[in-house]
């Protein structure tokens, strides 16, 4: 059994630290470890975990900015956010469902996976919205990046470095980020039965009108099924959520719906329905089941998506649902390990990423979880760990894939 | 001007040999690539910081990416200073040279290199100007949403440089928040390419890292920018108020109340004056403080808005509700604002702050900038862009008396003091460039700043990429 410290302040954690660097012992950073799993295995024998720096600090509603220490849950940041018509923007994914895990999130762990639903389309992704942190490098030192104001050009931007590091650049202790109103009404258009590339086209020209559109994702058929309130009982579904005022939303969707009915016959959800399917596709629910298989995400540029699965289904079974118009896939292939053929296609449709995100320890044994990065960049990502973390103890290993970890190791000398 | 914030001394070793340097570059170049006769280098002194003109050894004009790397390579190589440039127009320095540097002027990469509407992308060369691009695809129904003042003329590689904002970010972000790639030269000439048309970038998050970093991590090329598609109608409205502290305190309510308009600016009276003196746009000349106030969508949404911020405003005694009543009537008002640096330096020589504050410390800030100006016995402008408390107070002084441009400086310095006691910071979009340098740890602890730094060393081990910019001189760590 691993040892876990769980530092109740920053200067704890500063301590700890500093006593590992200098004993050179390797720490797992993590927060709730609902996430645990995504990513290399990492090699260190001592966790430090953030839920003990727990609690919102500041929060002005009337400035849309909250700060919270790194370990406290999504949940009472969200009632607190509710409480005051407010909302994280980028709207966070649970992973648990699909990632078979328990405990609870935390609003740390949310950042340092840049973990972004289906609002990433018209408001940013998670890093957009953080404003500023507080970290603890690898020499045990206490930095402040960033601030908690939107605009803000004053220095490099540690803070979107952070942002997605996966606990390998720094301890993040506390977190700014920007939150904004809910919006007062939610409708979704949803159209029935397109293929994925009439889908895709169908998304891409909803993204051409001034409808505002806040979600726009399309799930097949074959996973269609699973949806909630019998969404899929006509087969593929592709839908496209407007937000905002309740005259507005009304408005764009007649107009949003004349415009596609080209495409296929057109139907329009009611807001708590709307609501739960959105959930449902931020969620990846449609995945959640086949635990035996891995499960990829790959971010491909949106019309791309469907290229890529039509490519892979060449040459194995694939299971597909798109966000954000058709650039994010969810997908599980069938059969042996395929990283390799996978990074191929998407390199061969015009360039992305694939992440591992669940996949048992046999499976994820020489597959580098993280797309592979050129070698130039791996390089510097290489250096800008060293600036960051001297020693190398962060979850070393986690965001380098095996073939990797020399370059990583490199890093400690230079 | 007072020439107080100095630059690093000259490398004697780089300035003794100039001719081979100019030769070898000259080698690297196509015909006219490099400028190194004096008064051709004039041109380059300075940029929109004009307090301070230094000439550059010399100016590389690259076409291509792969031109730029060679001059990367070959400076990197000699230990030559390398300032980056787009169009100039930068309000801090940023593209100010030195006597020892070459500049590295993009203002030849700038044609438009895919435009890919279905993906809702372009791909452009870093020396486009920020309006080319809404202008290329405005007639297919998108735009690029950042949009400074000086976007005729600034660059997309200079937006990048200083993570560029505008009237409109209030809605659409920064330049960080809508670009997602870019193809950069490193300092050793290694050319890397982060992000494509897709909505995130693999591994660290470098774009980040890159977007707002002043020249000082590499020379970006080429951009993948986010385009949007044009709400179907906007209306800019004016909301006159008596004093400057009911028009902050109405901005503070309105973005309270969950109401985020595409752009709230604000004006005082003496920014009223000089843009209305100049652009004519029908400013109400009665009032002591203005605000714009962008509402856009269907009519019936900004309708439905319109009426929620009127019923605020009213609470804060608004004098004047005008809406714009044609498009003319729109870019009128708009001209007005966007002209406002312009208009200001026909009357007087000025310095522009940047500070961004909390919204709920707006009207506090505005009346401590009015105080320190009155004592320091000089006249200042407010027109900024208030929905996200990004603050440009304009202090006028005059340039041919150094007593007084002097205490221009100082007061400039002192509000900016004040932006950071109330938790906001120096710059929100103009960058640090030389002028705020020196200013840094009003913000940042040595351990912060040593920390950035040592990232920076990540990038350009010798510090030759724009190196007299961002960090005070001294304390900078080794190697």
């Amino acid at each position: 059994m691993n040892d876990v410290h769980h530092p109740q302040n920053e200067a704890e954690a500063c301590d700890l630290i500093r006593q590992a660097a200098s004993n050179g012992t390797a720490l797992s950073l993590i927060g709730g470890n609902t996430r645990a799993g995504l990513g290399n295995r990492v090699s260190a024998g001592v966790v430090l975990c953030s839920t003990g720096l727990a609690g919102i600090v500041e929060y002005e509603p009337g400035e849309m900015v909250m700060t919270a220490r790194a370990g406290t849950p999504i949940s009472e940041i969200e009632a607190s956010l509710s409480a005051n018509n407010q909302m994280l923007a980028f709207e966070p994914v649970d992973h648990r469902g699909v990632m078979g895990t328990q405990g609870e999130p935390t609003i740390g762990g949310v950042f340092l996976s840049n973990a972004s639903g289906p609002r990433r389309l018209s408001a940013g992704a998670a890093r957009d919205s953080l404003l500023g942190i507080r970290f603890i490098n690898g020499r045990g030192e206490a930095i402040r990046a960033g601030g908690r104001v939107m605009k803000n050009v004053t220095g490099l931007d540690l803070v979107k470095l952070l942002a997605g590091s996966h606990g390998t650049l720094g301890f993040v202790t506390e977190v700014t980020f920007r939150v904004l109103p809910q919006p007062e009404s939610e409708a979704t258009i949803v159209l029935s039965g397109l293929d994925d590339a009439t889908a895709t086209r169908a998304m891409a020209a909803a993204m051409a009108q001034p409808a505002d559109v806040s979600g726009a994702a399309h799930i097949p058929q074959a996973l269609a099924q699973t949806l909630p309130d019998a969404f899929g009982k006509t087969g593929a579904l592709t839908a496209l959520r407007l937000e905002g005022l309740s005259a507005s939303v009304a408005v764009r969707a007649a107009s949003l719906a004349v415009r596609l009915s080209a495409f296929a016959p057109v139907a329009t959800v009611e807001p708590a329905a709307s609501a739960r399917l959105w959930r449902s596709i931020r969620d990846v629910t449609p995945l959640q089941a086949l635990h035996d298989q891995p499960l990829w995400r790959v971010s491909v540029a949106p019309t791309a998506g469907h290229r890529l699965i039509a490519a892979l289904r060449q040459q194995a079974d694939v299971d597909a649902l798109y966000d954000w118009q058709g650039g994010l896939v969810w997908l599980q292939i069938g059969g042996e390990p395929q990283a390799d053929v996978l990074r191929r296609t998407i390199a061969a449709v015009g360039g992305g990423h694939a992440t591992l995100i669940r996949a048992s320890a046999d499976q994820r044994a020489g597959i580098a979880a993280f797309e592979p990065q050129p070698a130039p960049i791996a390089a510097l990502s290489t250096r800008i760990k060293a600036k960051l973390d001297p020693a190398g103890i962060f979850s070393p290993g986690r965001m380098a894939p095996d073939a990797g970890t020399n370059l990583w190791l490199a890093g400690r000398t230079g | 001007m007072s020439q107080t914030i100095a630059f690093l001394p000259p490398r004697a070793d780089v300035l003794s040999q100039r001719a081979r340097i100019i030769a070898d570059l000259a080698d690297l170049l196509p015909e006219g690539g490099l400028v190194h006769e004096a008064r051709e280098l004039v041109p380059f002194e300075t940029d929109a910081y004009v307090a301070y003109r230094q000439l550059p050894l010399a100016v590389a004009l690259p076409r291509t990416t792969q031109e730029v790397s060679a001059v990367l390579e070959y400076c990197n190589r000699h230990g030559i200073p390398v300032v980056p440039r787009g169009a100039g127009t930068s309000l801090c320095g940023g593209a100010i040279p030195q006597p020892d540097a070459v500049v590295l002027g993009l203002s030849r990469m700038s044609a438009i290199l895919d435009v890919d509407l279905e993906n809702r992308v372009a791909r452009v060369q870093a020396g486009v100007t920020n309006l080319s691009i809404s202008e290329t695809v405005g007639p297919e129904g998108f735009f690029y949403a950042p949009d400074p003042s000086s976007q005729l003329a600034c660059t997309i590689g200079g937006n990048i440089g200083m993570n560029s904002g505008g009237a409109h970010c209030l809605k659409y972000g920064v330049t960080t928040n809508n670009l997602l790639g870019v193809t950069m030269v490193l300092m050793d000439g290694t050319v890397i390419t982060l992000g494509g048309s897709h909505l995130d970038a693999a591994g660290y998050d470098l774009l980040g890292l890159v977007c707002g970093s002043e020249g000082q991590l590499g020379v970006v090329t080429e951009a993948t920018v986010r385009i949007l598609a044009k709400a179907e109608g906007a209306r800019p409205v004016l909301f006159g108020f008596a004093t400057s502290r009911e028009a902050g305190a109405c901005v503070a309510d309105v973005i309270g109340a969950g109401i985020i308009p595409v752009a709230i600016e604000f004006m005082d009276k003496q920014a009223i004056e000089i843009c209305e003196a100049f652009a004519k746009a029908g400013y109400p000349l009665h009032v002591g403080a203005l605000l714009i106030i962008e509402v856009e969508g269907s009519d019936a949404e900004m309708e439905a808005m319109l009426a929620a911020i009127v019923a605020i405003a009213r609470r804060h005694g608004v004098m004047t509700v005008r809406e714009s009543q044609s498009a003319t009537e729109a870019a009128l008002i708009w001209k007005g604002r966007k002209s406002a640096f312009g208009a200001t330096g026909r009357i007087a020589d000025y310095i522009c702050m940047d500070g961004t504050v909390p919204l709920g410390k707006l009207s506090y800030v505005l009346q401590r900038t009015e105080e320190i100006c009155t004592g320091f016995g000089l006249r200042v402008a407010n027109v900024f862009h208030a929905g996200d408390g990004n603050m440009h107070p304009l202090i006028l002084f005059d340039a041919n008396d150094p007593a007084e441009a002097a205490k221009a400086e100082q007061a400039g310095n002192e509000i900016l003091k004040v932006c950071v006691d109330v938790g906001g910071c120096l710059t929100g979009e103009h960058g640090v460039g030389i002028e705020k340098r020196d200013l840094m740890r009003f913000q940042f602890s040595d351990t912060d700043l040593a920390q950035q730094m040592a990232v920076r060393y990540a990038f350009d081990a010798d510090w030759l990429l724009n190196p007299s910019k961002v960090f005070p001189l001294d304390g900078r760590p080794a190697a």
